[in-house]
């Protein structure tokens, strides 16, 4: 069975998430620990409101743990504000620095629309990939936010939505990806993108 | 505007002791079935999202009781939002944690709204509905509770605006003049609201027609909810939503 690791960042309801990755095959487990992530193969890093909090929870020996673990070959899926810790720098209440693992800045949406933006959206302009192997084009997911990556420099764009703006709702490089929607409460399209995560990061040549 | 952004369409289930209900104004209630599967279902015909209010007489804390919102969330994965009982953090914690997304409040923010902020606080805005039962007035609104039964002395747009102001992060707007009618929402009421708040605005209360949901859209409502035409089978959730997507209003195309 594949196994996810959920980070705890102390930051809103884990459990919806944990559900999904079961409902898709993991055995998940939900862990503050930094031993359990330092040798997780496939982590998880979820987060829901302002960008600062779980910033500062991570820091320290969970951030070592992370890096230590990519750094042995794990894989890693952001997903809303653990999406935007992986970039260089918040800009939410102050500028704040990020994980740095993606190049980009989260700033917050263009005005002229209504934040923040909740509901259902569209990609667009996916790029190729494995993430979304079976998602069918312009599927529909679940946001709920008002930061994001406005760009993602370098290629790492890999679908942008719509609101207000066009933002990169979709970014990864190498191991390292992530998604500014939840695509644990996205119905068929989220289920399908969250296993196809868990297939590569135990793909047995994965990383190679 | 520039967005692709979908109006919501969203069944509303009323529970009581573990079982979906349906009666007029809480009497005569007929046993419309588990909550679980009602859920799934509608899920399946493309509802954006769910709304259940816990209608339990006693609310009295038995952990038991919340099993259907673990049962819902562990096969439908869509936002679910679960109102009903919740007077201190301690209460939406466990609603969440059995499984809701968001947390429904009506009646307990009013005699003490604190508790919005320290929702909003713990939890963020994004979990934190506010539901406002309001009755119209030879001028404006005022909130209600108790099913229309309980007048509270507040205008209730002006209460919104506090909600919103002490982290509401999206409003249940039920009028209780329309409520049962199935002649449509009050859009003068919707109007009136969504004048003064940014946050989503989600219609209740009169929903009968397609027409009906178009309307309350047109009004400003970034989601409409409806129960009695779904659980009636006047009308699946599909069906609604295409007669809506071809009246232009953008909708989430739900593939398979």
């Amino acid at each position: 069975m594949s196994k996810a690791t959920v980070i705890d960042a102390g930051i809103g309801n884990l459990d919806n998430l944990a559900r999904a990755l079961r409902h898709v095959g993991a055995e998940c487990e939900v862990t503050t620990d930094a031993e359990t992530v330092a040798t997780s193969r496939c982590l998880v890093l979820p987060g829901v409101g302002a960008f600062r909090p779980p910033r500062e929870a991570l820091r320290g020996a969970l951030e070592d743990a992370l890096r230590h673990a990519l750094d042995r070959g794990a894989w890693l899926l952001g997903i809303c504000v653990g999406y935007q810790l992986l970039f260089e720098r918040g800009e939410e209440f102050g500028v704040t620095d990020g994980l740095g693992l993606l190049p980009g800045t989260i700033t917050r949406l263009p005005g002229g629309v209504p934040l923040p933006h909740i509901g259902w959206n569209a990609l667009h302009d996916e790029r190729d990939h494995p993430l979304f192997e079976g998602v069918p084009a312009g599927s529909y997911f679940y946001f709920v936010h008002s930061f994001a990556p406005l760009a993602a420099p370098n290629g790492t764009a890999l679908a942008l939505t719509t609101h207000g703006a066009r933002f990169v709702a979709v970014a990864g490089r190498d191991r390292v990806m992530g998604t500014q929607f939840h695509p644990e409460k996205s119905g068929a399209a989220g289920l399908r993108l969250l296993a196809n995560f868990l297939g590569l990061s135990h793909a047995v040549d994965s990383g190679n | 505007m520039n967005t692709g952004l979908t109006c919501r369409v969203i069944p509303c289930l009323d529970v009581r002791d573990g079982r979906v209900v349906k009666g007029v104004k809480f009497e005569n209630l007929r046993d419309l079935g588990d909550p679980a599967e009602a859920a799934a279902r509608y899920a399946e015909q493309g509802a954006d999202e769910i709304v259940f209010l816990d209608v339990t007489a006693s609310h009295e804390e038995r952990d038991a009781d919340r099993d259907w919102i673990r049962r819902t969330a562990e096969q439908v994965f869509i936002p679910l939002s679960v109102g009903g009982g919740v007077r201190r953090v301690e209460d939406a914690e466990r609603l969440l944690r059995s499984g809701a997304d968001k947390v429904g409040l009506n009646t307990s923010p009013i005699d003490r709204p604190e508790l919005l902020d320290e929702l909003a606080r713990r939890f963020g805005s994004q979990c934190v509905v506010l539901s406002v039962d309001a009755l119209r007035k030879p001028e404006g609104w005022e909130v209600v509770t108790h099913g229309g039964r309980r007048p509270r002395g507040l205008d209730a747009v002006e209460w919104i605006v506090e909600g919103v102001e002490r982290g509401a992060g999206e409003i249940l707007l039920t009028s209780i003049d329309s409520d049962g009618t199935l002649d449509g929402y009050d859009l003068e009421l919707l109007r009136a609201v969504c004048a003064r708040v940014d946050v989503p605005v989600i219609a209740s209360g009169g929903a009968g027609r397609p027409e009906h949901l178009a309307a309350a859209l047109e009004a400003g409502a970034a989601a409409v909810l409806a129960a009695s035409i779904f659980h009636e089978n006047t009308y699946t959730v599909g069906e609604v939503k295409a007669e809506l997507a071809n009246r232009g209003f953008p909708m989430r195309e739900v593939n398979g």
